[in-house]
């Protein structure tokens, strides 16, 4: 797997070095961070790390349930237009039932349709990859014949407060993201679903004949991954104070490649939170520190696809040397 | 009797529901069945039909193109921008080599230097996109002489009272048809999809036949661009958004896998003109436009079920 693990008398040299290209996203972000500090007086300062922090939580909600995903060795394409519902529902619901149970149903929403991608995952043998291209196509269709073709408005803007807590400079958003990450990483490291999620992604046919109920398992970890995306949807409507029926469209694209970049793998059986933390936070460095930079909004699309590429070709890289 | 007609239903029950649909639309819509609205239909499918064609070389050899949405994009801006510099013939091959650039740089990444295909077309989506951005400035473009140009003729066109969008895009589907079928090229391209290992064991070179998918993807996106271009006169900076994603809807729909070798031309046209059509019957039944999608989310699940469930002879994996 790694250079490190490999080698039982490494100098610490070699062990420093093993880390840091089993973690080569951390050395990117704190390579992006340096340059972006060096070029912009309003980079380093309390309180844009802040808002770093917060812009980048709610496409790194969406991450962590993509990462419990793709561990297993699926994807989950639905997760912008799941957001969009459960924000959707969380607003359109308040006239009728007060703030704490329309957030509720919205929450459901997004288990419900996480159950339902999931579910039809493990009955029909698709693949992952139609299941939910298909639901990011139809999802976004129930959205709009939910709320029509307009934003729905919050009755009472105290709803917008609700996030507005700080903690110094960071907001409740981005703790509730760190809290998330934190509480997967621990399923994924210590508890027995985490263990069978690395086993079914690494081998789905020996994880079955272990024993592991992988069907119930898969419906488990898209149904957080629809659940986490309502709670970006509801985050996402407090901030806003409405819910656009586009809301959220290619976020499952930003989501996919805040993974990718943490050196978690499509295929499977590989990767964890802290690297989508990584993976997030660099993703999140790099549209702020561009756009401090006053460079034009096509320098960040540009930047992110060669970003990405550079990141599969890095990991290949890497890959390759570790398995010999 | 029983078995056949069970077998029928097996291999061809998309056919048939999509038929009955048909029907139910004709019974409640006059409009729907003249001929008239079904060369609309067809018009309107060209474009995403053009380029379902390339991107089927691509899903054959198991590999996935996100990229063609942005560069539909990317290509229209191009065609129309260029219409105005250099005329009509220049501005149509200059879209058409720089398909075929990006294509062969897709075909790069996947085929020799071997990244995952989603995440290199996803790259290449972003970077597209941001090409556009920088190319057009950031403004819409316009053919600015549209009244006296000859472009128009491959989106506004007729030739034997059929459009030529849809000719152009029933003669190339024919001519990827025969590739496939016929030329060692097609054959590669179903064996490195349907067993990598055992087509480079057989002395194929896994690593062209890719490369050679992309850019024939890349070369049929061009095509759609020039439909497109001349079919609106002018190009919007999102132009081609989500279609990447109606075209793959519309590759699976017609039954080719995704896992590669196994899938056809002929189904992709279905796939594809089925979209269209439903799309269009649910509009003149008079749903919103938004209840398309929907129906397509069910139509999708239920297709690929059916036909994963034929395959493996039951239902339930």
């Amino acid at each position: 797997m790694s250079l490190a693990t490999n080698n039982q008398a490494a100098t610490p040299l070699q062990s420093v070095l093993g880390w840091l290209l089993r973690n080569h996203i951390w050395v990117f972000l704190a390579l992006t961070v340096i340059v972006f500090s060096v070029s912009s007086p309003y980079f380093l300062t309390v309180n844009n790390i802040g808002n770093i922090l917060t812009q980048g939580a709610f496409i790194g909600i969406l991450a962590i349930g993509m990462t419990l995903v793709m561990i297993d060795g699926e994807i989950d394409l639905s997760v912008g237009a799941i957001l969009a519902l459960a924000s959707a529902l969380a607003i359109g619901l308040q006239d009728h039932m007060g703030v704490w149970p329309a957030v509720f149903l919205g929450l459901m929403s997004g288990a419900a349709l996480g159950f339902v991608n999931g579910t039809l995952v493990a009955l029909s043998g698709m693949h992952s990859f139609i299941v939910t291209l298909g639901g990011l196509i139809g999802i976004r269709g129930l959205v709009f014949v939910y709320s029509g073709e307009n934003a729905l408005m919050v009755p009472d803007f105290s709803y917008t407060e609700i996030p507005e807590i700080y903690f110094g400079p960071i907001s409740l958003t981005a703790i509730l993201f760190f809290a998330l990450a934190l509480f997967f990483q621990w399923v994924l490291s210590s508890t027995r679903h985490g263990r069978e999620t690395y086993a079914v992604g690494d081998n789905i046919e020996a994880a079955h004949d272990a024993g592991i109920n992988v069907k119930r398992h898969k419906i488990i970890n898209f149904t957080i991954c629809g659940t986490l995306a309502a709670v970006c949807g509801i985050l996402l409507s407090m901030r806003l104070g409405t819910a656009e029926p586009n809301a959220g469209k290619i976020w499952e694209l930003w989501t996919i490649i805040a993974v990718v970049l943490g050196g978690t793998r499509l295929q499977g059986g590989f990767g964890s939170m802290w690297m989508t933390i990584g993976g997030v936070l660099t993703l999140a460095v790099l549209r702020n520190g561009l756009r401090l930079l006053n460079t034009p909004n096509y320098v960040e699309l540009m930047v992110m696809g060669g970003v990405l590429v550079m990141a599969l070709v890095l990991d290949k890289l890497l890959n390759q040397k570790g398995d010999t | 009797m029983g078995q056949t007609i069970n077998g029928l239903l097996r291999r061809h029950g998309l056919i048939l529901a999509f038929l009955v649909f048909l029907g139910g639309v004709a019974l409640n819509a006059e409009a729907f069945l003249t001929p008239g609205n079904i060369l609309d239909v067809l018009r309107q499918v060209s474009i995403t039909g053009m380029m379902a064609l390339g991107v089927t070389f691509v899903v054959l050899t198991g590999r996935l193109d996100l990229s063609v949405g942005s560069m539909l994009t990317l290509l229209t801006v191009i065609v129309v921008d260029q219409h105005n510099i250099v005329g009509p013939f220049p501005a149509i091959v200059m879209t058409l080599l720089a398909g075929l650039a990006v294509g062969a740089i897709n075909g790069l990444l996947v085929g020799f230097v071997k990244l995952n295909a989603l995440i290199v077309t996803l790259a290449m989506l972003s970077f597209l996109q941001g090409l556009v951005l920088f190319y057009s400035g950031g403004s819409n473009v316009n053919v600015s002489n549209a009244q006296d140009t000859w472009f128009g003729v491959f989106g506004r066109g007729d030739f034997l009272g059929l459009p030529v969008p849809v000719v152009l895009f029933f003669v190339s589907a024919v001519i990827a048809g025969l590739v496939l079928q016929f030329t060692t090229f097609g054959r590669r391209v179903y064996g490195v999809g349907g067993n990598e290992t055992a087509s480079i064991f057989s002395g194929i070179d896994a690593r062209w036949t890719v490369f050679w998918a992309y850019v024939v993807s890349g070369l049929t996106t061009g095509v759609a661009a020039v439909i497109m271009g001349s079919r609106v006169m002018g190009a919007q900076n999102t132009i081609g958004q989500g279609y990447e994603l109606t075209v793959l809807a519309g590759v699976i729909l017609g039954g080719t896998s995704l896992l590669g070798g196994s899938g056809s031309i002929w189904r992709t046209v279905i796939g594809i003109s089925m979209l269209g059509f439903i799309q269009n019957g649910l509009l003149l039944l008079g749903f919103p436009y938004y209840v398309q999608w929907l129906v397509t989310w069910a139509v999708i699940i239920i297709a690929v079920w059916i036909d994963l469930g034929a395959k493996r002879g039951r239902i339930f994996a």
